[in-house]
């Protein structure tokens, strides 16, 4: 049991479908109530979906897992409203310092460029984050929470996936149109298809203490996460400290492919660890009690699709990544965040099931990325030959005082979004533009003011559906198309994006950019024009609003035929 | 006269990429590879036949000496540790 946390016992129910004569057919089924099925479930709920989410335990992840959550998926979960929740509890932190022995060689500061709303990084244990998505999902009653119902086969087929559930008072069967595989690195779904995940097993085992200390390090708006290469508390080995809720501190230490995980276990052992830890970083008068241990190997690997017909693998289902990046967690709420949307419109009949191909594409290239990154920051903590650890060691010898140095140190390149820049829904550019709001990019938040003068951020009046972002005010006969695009069957919501002084005819849904950081992240002149997807990336861009455009533009982005 | 330069240098012709690291992580990622299968005794040659072919890239004495006498700074200030 933890000092700091209760672990939620969630009611299991009968299922409605035991006994029933008919086959009772459903239009989406998520597997897997962790952060990235139950992200998907509140995704779906708020764009209009039925769903019902299986998970074969009653509460929230035991023990220590992922703890940090990046900038993007905050805004992801502001959209799915528990963002707040989240940064309150969490801990924010932006200085990220890296010692060699005793020599610091390496510091970065996340601390983001004025005008957004989030931070570069928020630390929360993942039982928080879990519990806070659990209570977001039990008010939509178009959730269907079934705690203890283990679904133990999974018959794919053209329309639909035949499923057997087992629970208290027996089996049942379900038919699903869509299912959602949030299952986890050993998903079942993907075993009873007979799925490969490919990729490597590092041979390397970790140590994870979670300790609650008896007094504070660092004040929490200072809080830093610290790292080591061959500590003088832990030679030859790499070390990690990070800050959690409630005082809560994970230690992670590098023990090597030889270690005996028992052994390492001991607490005893382990105490001396920390102890030894935080007596040379100078806490020697900080006490602490152990909350959790566990020691943990790793893999990086994906699997080569991640959609198979109506099943779609999400999150540590479809690729595994080393924990060095925070990768994890942050890469599977993005999944869900790509797929629910295209879902929707295929739900609906809105759009072709082919849109779905796009999720496997976009996210595909967001595995890869997330899969190169890791492996580097590992291959660098952990190097495989001798001439890797004598490069690794002159890389760290040269950081001390060589700037080109410290740029190579690879101590965790931290989860940053990926830019879909090659996808199938996007329109190219015709004309140039600056900056970094290429298609295929998230849109940077900017703080904007609404029509009654409140202060807000322009990510908040995006991802309900398609948004028109126009800059400037538009004659009456562009705001006649902007208009008629509106009432379009995949309707497009237009958001004016305005200079201090300038109004909205009436009716019109409109932002002011109050300091012009809208305008500026946008390389935005008066008439440009931004179509936003539904999960806040960039689909198109143009200098002049031209209606025909807007629409070819939305036709592609939701890959409906040429008509 | 031309001095060394010690800031982060790496880049691809044309390409502007979008976190700083990634031209760096992408050379150090390449030249790790380029050892991989070595024996420890071919991986030096291939250390010491890469330093030379980028000394002839850079040509300037001048430079050349400047980065000599760093890099040995380091390492007998490394030598010298405890």
């Amino acid at each position: 049991m933890l000092a700091t946390y209760t672990w939620p016992r969630y009611e299991y129910r009968r299922a409605p479908e035991l006994g029933a004569a008919t086959l009772q057919r459903v239009p989406l089924v998520i597997v897997g109530a962790g952060p990235v099925g139950l992200a998907a479930a509140i995704d779906a709920a708020q764009r209009g979906l039925q769903v019902i989410v299986l998970d074969e335990d009653n509460t929230v992840s035991i023990g220590s897992r992922g703890v940090c959550y990046a900038k993007r998926t905050l805004e992801i979960f502001d959209r799915l409203g528990l963002g707040d929740r989240v940064v309150a509890k969490g801990v924010t932190w932006n200085v990220g310092r890296t010692f060699h022995g005793e020599r610091e060689v390496f510091s970065f500061n996340l601390l983001p460029e004025a005008g957004h709303q989030r931070p570069g990084m928020v630390n929360l244990q993942q039982y928080h984050l879990e519990q806070f998505l659990v209570e977001r999902a039990m008010q939509f009653p178009t959730i269907d929470l079934r705690w203890q119902h283990k679904l133990v086969s999974v018959t794919p087929g053209d329309d639909g996936v035949h499923l057997e559930i087992d629970s208290a008072d027996g089996r049942y069967t379900l038919h699903a149109d869509w299912l959602i595989a949030a299952d986890g690195s050993k998903s079942g779904v993907r075993r009873q298809m007979g799925l490969d995940v490919e990729g490597k097993v590092f041979q390397d085992r970790f140590l994870i203490a979670d300790v609650v200390l008896d007094g504070e390090p660092f004040a929490l708006e200072r809080t830093e996460r610290r790292f080591w290469f061959d500590p003088p508390f832990h030679r030859g080995e790499s070390a990690l400290m990070h800050r959690q809720a409630d005082n809560v501190w994970r230690l992670d230490f590098q023990l090597g492919w030889e270690a005996d995980p028992e052994t390492e276990k001991d607490a005893e052992r382990v105490r001396s660890r920390v102890r030894a830890a935080l007596d040379q970083q100078g806490f020697a008068h900080i006490g602490f009690e152990l909350e959790w241990v566990s020691v943990y190997t790793f893999q990086c690997r994906r699997m080569a699709k991640f959609r198979h017909g109506r099943v779609l693998f999400v999150g540590d289902s479809a690729h595994q990544v080393s924990p060095f990046g925070a990768r994890g967690a942050n890469s599977g709420v993005q999944d869900a965040d790509n797929l629910v949307w295209k879902l929707k419109l295929v739900i609906d009949g809105a759009a072709p099931a082919s849109l779905l191909d796009s999720y496997d594409r976009e996210r595909g290239k967001a595995a890869d990325e997330n899969l190169l990154n890791s492996t580097r920051s590992t291959d660098f903590m952990t190097p495989k030959s001798r001439a890797a650890r004598v490069l690794r060691d002159a890389v760290l010898s040269l950081a001390v005082d060589v700037p080109a140095g410290r740029a190579l140190v690879n101590s965790g390149r931290l989860s940053v979004p990926t830019v879909l820049t090659d996808s199938p829904l996007n329109t190219p550019d015709t004309e140039p533009f600056e900056g970094w709001m290429v298609p295929g990019a998230p849109l940077d938040d900017a703080p904007v003011r609404d029509a009654a003068g409140r202060e807000g951020w322009l990510l908040a009046q995006t991802g309900s559906g398609f948004v028109l972002l126009r800059f400037g005010l538009p004659n009456a006969i562009e705001m006649a198309a902007i208009d008629a695009l509106s009432r379009r069957r995949i309707a497009l919501h237009p958001l004016l994006v305005l200079r201090p002084g300038e109004r909205a005819p009436a009716g019109q849904a409109w932002a002011e950019d109050s300091v012009g950081l809208a305008a500026a992240r946008c390389d935005a002149r008066p008439g440009s024009t931004y179509l936003i997807r539904p999960d806040q990336h960039v689909a198109a861009r143009w200098r002049h609003f031209d209606a025909a455009a807007v629409r070819a533009a939305l036709d592609r982005a939701t890959q409906q035929a040429p008509s | 006269m031309t001095t060394l330069n010690t800031q982060p240098n790496f880049a691809s012709a044309g390409q502007r990429p979008r976190h700083a690291y990634t031209p760096g992580d992408d050379f150090y990622d390449a030249l790790i590879a380029a050892h991989r299968g070595l024996s420890d005794g071919q991986s030096e040659l291939l250390n010491a036949r890469l330093v030379l072919l980028l000394a002839n890239h850079v040509g300037d004495l001048d430079v050349l000496r400047e980065a000599l006498a760093l890099a040995r700074r380091g390492v007998t200030a490394a030598a010298t540790a405890p």
